[in-house]
């Protein structure tokens, strides 16, 4: 039954206006600066993901006293940090740490927030009621010191339990988002219809709602990664992010609170900046064109 | 409206309970405590206990709850292990340089963003436009501490126009004229440095808010019987486009929390986000949590500021 039930849907989707994908997919290519930002992010991750396979973590992190703040060479392409070790290569892994945690992040924050968001928006009412006071209080949290104490706090510290930490506060703006979506979408008539056909709850929720809220889900998740890389480097940059041995981009900026650092060795922080800003920049470009496709009057073409 | 802030009221109670509570507990959750710092390894561990006994850091979490908790109410936050003196006199301290830099960066963002957002909106489309939404455009995508970091790089050290430490010049005399410029002199740029990234959004809302008022039925009514131009914009479009920024008022506060922890661990600006940060990386958990409890309570007020104007705005927000 499950079968021919998609059958259906998928007959009436050929027949009907493009599919929300389609127009997302035909918006970046439009925009060509979103369309060069996409590029430009693929050909990142494949060279962070790939070099880095290369590249020895242990190797790099490891103190060397005999080139201390070297400036840029043949040796070391972008210097060497205070520890003699090279900033290059610090570089790739660190932006590889930064987009893993930055993706792994977004998609739980995303997960958790579409369960919430759906539920409360979809039942309404007390289901509703509960879950926003919920959210109401996890929104007056100052996060920022809350998940710095916490990452103070949490005894076995490292790559996952930082990421739970920063997952536990981050959900709440895409479940607030989700349930006034879902809240407009469960007065629709085809709610109303596949209730009377005698759907259940989750069948309509998962298979008719959400598939319905996919362009917004996808909007918010690509500019929410850009959010979250940033308050990752941040947090790494303040101190309370990664480990010092699992250098991130945060962690080369982080060096320039060191006056002497910020003044005389611009290619220890610099490049590590620049990267993030540039990141930061095509990720959202790509958010923003994909925002557009989802506003009908917005759209280029 | 009374009765909507009263509700408002009565539900913050119930949050910051909470929040100190959950404040309360990380802080006793964190490795160490106070007297693991001071250590002093000639000091016999009984004597030690003795001490963890007396500062009653052997109680059950709640009775030391409740104890820190019924302080706290008084104003009392306990004593900082770091500083030797008690936690309300060091916070008050501080509390000022923060308040000082917020209010200079909430005065540059509105200062920005109005301007900006109504030129950018009225000529919308035009090369001035086009300037303001790259401009808005970068500012939204880069992140605070990055932007920061530069313009101290470029403006504190290449080209030495400002101070690159500190909150004033040292051997002033407090009340002196000279002392007040050079608070103003060294606020300058790191408040600058936050509202030129925090305007951004306060921009685009103006601006998307302008354009859409423009077509408004009310708009094409006031050109049709005659009211010049600046009448139209001045009086009818911008009246209306600025009410959703008055709102947004509350949650800039809130906003500009996070932001001055990184601006002041940049600028090495001894304010509350610098003593939050230094705090917590020595374990002085009575510090850590009074800012906390501080920071909650600010953020609460901002938000409870913005829908108070929300409501006082657009009637049909208020709760029934």
């Amino acid at each position: 039954m499950g079968n021919t039930y998609a059958d259906q849907t998928a007959a009436q989707d050929a027949g009907k206006s493009p599919s929300s994908w389609k127009i997302l997919w035909r918006e970046i290519v439009r925009d060509k600066v979103a369309l060069a930002s996409l590029i430009f992010l693929g050909a990142v991750v494949v060279i962070v993901y790939g070099v880095s396979l290369v590249l020895d973590q242990k190797q790099i992190v490891t103190v060397d006293l005999f080139a201390l703040n070297q400036p840029p060479s043949a040796d070391f392409w972008l210097g060497t940090d205070y520890g003699g070790r090279d900033v290059f290569g610090q570089l790739i892994i660190g932006t590889r740490n930064s987009l893993s945690i930055g993706i792994i992040v977004t998609l739980l924050t995303g997960m958790i927030g579409i369960l919430i968001g759906l539920a409360s928006g979809y039942f309404g009412g007390t289901v509703d009621n509960v879950f926003m006071r919920f959210v109401d209080f996890f929104m007056i949290l100052p996060t920022l010191m809350v998940v710095i104490a916490f990452v103070t706090a949490v005894p076995k510290y490292g790559i996952v339990s930082f990421s739970l930490i920063m997952t536990a506060f981050l959900w709440m703006g895409i479940a607030r988002l989700i349930r006034s979506k879902a809240l407009q979408e469960r007065e629709l008539e085809y709610v109303q219809a596949s209730r009377t056909v005698g759907s259940s709850h989750l069948k309509i929720m998962f298979g008719q709602v959400l598939p319905n809220l996919s362009s917004i889900i996808i909007v918010t998740m690509t500019l929410n990664l850009a959010a979250n890389i940033g308050l990752e480097s941040g947090l790494s940059f303040l101190g309370f992010g990664f480990p010092e041995s699992t250098p991130s981009l945060g962690t080369l900026v982080s060096y320039a609170r060191n006056p002497q650092t910020l003044e005389f060795r611009w290619w220890i922080w610099l490049p590590a900046s620049i990267l993030i800003l540039v990141l930061m920049l095509c990720i959202n470009n790509v958010g923003q064109a994909l925002k557009r496709a989802t506003d009908a009057r917005q759209r280029k073409g | 409206m009374w009765k909507t802030t009263a509700r408002r009221m009565i539900i913050m109670i119930p949050q910051i309970l909470l929040l100190s509570i959950l404040v309360f507990l990380l802080a006793k959750a964190m490795p160490g405590d106070a007297l693991t710092g001071l250590l002093d390894p000639s000091i016999d561990p009984a004597a030690l206990e003795a001490q963890r006994e007396r500062l009653g850091l052997n109680n059950p979490w709640y009775v030391q709850y409740w104890d820190w908790f019924t302080k706290a109410l008084q104003g009392d936050f306990g004593q900082s292990f770091r500083f030797k003196m008690p936690v309300a006199d060091l916070i008050g301290q501080r509390m000022m340089n923060t308040v000082w830099l917020s209010l200079l960066t909430l005065v540059l963002t509105y200062l920005i963003a109005i301007p900006l957002g109504i030129i950018s909106g009225r000529y919308h489309d035009t090369w001035a436009d086009r300037m303001i939404t790259g401009y808005t455009y970068l500012g939204f995508a880069a992140p605070l501490f990055i932007f920061a970091l530069l313009m101290l790089w470029a403006f504190g050290f290449h080209f030495g126009w400002f101070p690159t430490e500190g909150s004033v010049t040292p051997g002033l005399t407090p009340g002196t004229w000279e002392h007040v410029v050079s608070k103003f002199y060294h606020i300058l740029l790191p408040a600058l440095s936050m509202a030129l990234i925090t305007t951004v959004t306060t921009v685009q809302l103006l601006r998307s808010e302008i354009i859409d008022t423009k077509q408004r039925d009310f708009i094409i009514t006031a050109r049709a019987k005659g009211a010049s131009e600046a009448r139209v914009y001045n009086r009818h479009i911008l009246r209306n486009s600025l009410l959703p920024i008055a709102a947004f008022f509350g949650y800039e506060i809130t906003g500009l929390i996070g932001g001055t922890v990184f601006i002041e661990s940049i600028f090495s600006y001894p304010g509350m986000g610098q003593l939050f940060l230094s705090s917590i990386s020595l374990r002085d958990f009575s510090v850590v949590t009074a800012l906390v409890l501080l920071y909650g309570a600010a953020s609460i007020i901002g938000a409870l500021l913005s829908d108070m104007i929300l409501s006082a705005v657009d009637p049909r927000i208020r709760i029934k």
